[in-house]
């Protein structure tokens, strides 16, 4: 019991390492939050595209999507942060993993955003259409507003479950929480500072989930 | 014989889908203030007619004129024309995610551009005249289907169209709430409203319609007055289907 305390929970680690895993905390909140509205924004306009423009934006964006849900995304932050510095594209590797995720999340988001659009009824656009609504307008206000509804719940899974993959940003040296732990992890020989990591995960998924089930509730509307 | 000025006037329509020829050129006229009921078997292209007036089906050939206007011009303001043209759906079709007075509301102000508050006045007058200004805060799940139904009739009525298309407007309903949405459909009768409705509420057609068309496979095969169609049918086909929906 006291070794396994003093690996998993030794007061003198949590005192020296707190602050760096604080600091990755920060890190981790920065790009989550920039990952959550650059990517569900980016297939949120992909989705709407494609209901507008249909064949023609087709299949390259099925191309995109069907790549970007297949790779796995570990795959995409290493190719993309060894790769393109060979044609000259030089990004921080904090650009990187923000624009991979969000990529990685646009593409989820369009699938999901698509679903919900052609799962409301044909007869809601004609009914909308009847009364003058223009295409644009039906959307907006008829559409889309039940078509998020549906979208909800799978998009804010799928929103938790990518942020977390910024946990992934430790193989390109972002020092976000898992990479300031093992950092700390190889210095003390201790596991200590990777509970500390798996805490601050908590503490900032669990509000994350709760906020999710917030807006789930707000978008259900009484039916029968 | 044709009245001088139809309201609605259509010509050689005809509509395929692929290869299956559905209206196979269909002369109707409709005069402002006429009840036209449009019967026939099912398959027989009613409901594909009406739905070519606003153009929710693109017709494959055929004229269409409204009020003057050629609706299948390529240079119409179509969303301009839908407006004029209430229809009334089967389904109903209210807007879930929005109130009675919400679903009324909507094309009010984002059609006509109306304020707000002249949006929701309009709108609750619209409600009145189907018997639920009360409802109006309420959410379709929580309407009976004729509530609904009724709740629909005032969000095209709303808009004071020229025509009113009712496709099967009571078809989805329970027995008895039928009654109500044809009291309400004879209360815009009475306001003068020009109908073309289709249905099989063939009491309410021989109580209500100025004239019954009959169709079969796509094409008019006899119209009239509701007592020469129900009581005294010229053609074979029309004699079977009458009493065949009387029995």
């Amino acid at each position: 019991m006291e070794r396994f305390l003093d690996s998993f929970l030794n007061a003198k680690l949590i005192a020296a390492t707190w602050p760096a895993i604080l600091s990755g905390l920060v890190v981790t909140v920065e790009i989550a939050a920039l990952v959550v509205v650059t990517g569900l924004l980016l297939g949120l306009a992909l989705a709407l595209l494609r209901w507008r423009a249909g064949r023609w934006i087709g299949w390259p964006l099925m191309l995109f999507v069907d790549l970007f849900r297949a790779v796995p995304p570990l795959v995409l932050v290493l190719l993309i942060f060894f790769g393109l510095p060979n044609v000259g594209i030089e990004l921080p590797s904090f650009a990187v993993l923000w624009l991979v995720l969000s990529l990685v999340l646009a593409a989820f988001a369009e699938e999901i955003v698509w679903a919900g659009l052609i799962a409301v009824k044909r007869g809601q656009s004609e009914a909308a259409r009847s009364t003058g609504l223009s295409e644009n307008q039906t959307l907006i206000y008829v559409v889309l507003p039940q078509a998020l509804r549906l979208a909800v719940p799978p998009l804010t899974n799928r929103t938790i479950a990518i942020t977390k993959n910024t946990a992934l940003g430790t193989v390109i040296g972002v020092p976000e929480i898992i990479n300031q732990a093992t950092t700390a992890v190889s210095f003390s020989g201790n596991a200590t500072p990777l509970l500390m990591g798996a805490f601050a995960y908590l503490l900032l998924f669990v509000p994350v989930i709760g906020l999710g089930r917030w807006i789930e509730s707000r978008f259900a509307w009484r039916r029968q | 014989m044709r009245p001088p000025h139809p309201l609605l006037d259509i010509r050689g329509l005809r509509k395929s889908f692929g290869a299956v020829e559905v209206l196979k050129g269909i002369d109707l006229a409709v005069s402002p203030g006429e009840l036209v009921f449009l019967i026939g078997p099912s398959g027989s292209g009613k409901s594909t007619l009406l739905r070519c007036c606003n153009r929710l089906e693109e017709p494959s050939g055929g004229s269409i004129w409204f009020d003057g206007q050629e609706v299948l011009a390529d240079r119409i303001d179509i969303n301009a024309l839908r407006r004029r043209m209430g229809m009334v759906f089967q389904s109903f079709n209210l807007y879930p995610h929005m109130t009675a007075l919400g679903n009324v509301t909507l094309a009010l102000r984002k059609v006509l551009k109306k304020p707000r508050a002249e949006a929701e006045r309009i709108a609750l007058a619209a409600l009145e005249r189907v018997g639920l200004a009360h409802k109006a805060g309420a959410y379709p799940a929580e309407l009976s289907g004729g509530q609904q139904q009724r709740v629909a009739i005032a969000r095209a009525s709303a808009l004071e169209p020229g025509l009113m298309l009712f496709d099967e407007p009571t078809s989805a309903l329970d027995p008895e709430l039928v009654g109500s949405v044809l009291q309400a459909m004879r209360d815009m009768r009475a306001a003068g409203m020009t109908m073309l409705v289709v249905s099989h509420e063939m009491r309410f057609a021989r109580e209500a319609a100025d004239r019954v068309v009959f169709m079969d496979a796509g094409v008019i095969v006899e119209q009239g007055p509701p007592e020469q169609i129900f009581g005294a049918p010229r053609h074979e086909r029309t004699r079977a289907f009458v009493s065949e929906v009387a029995r």
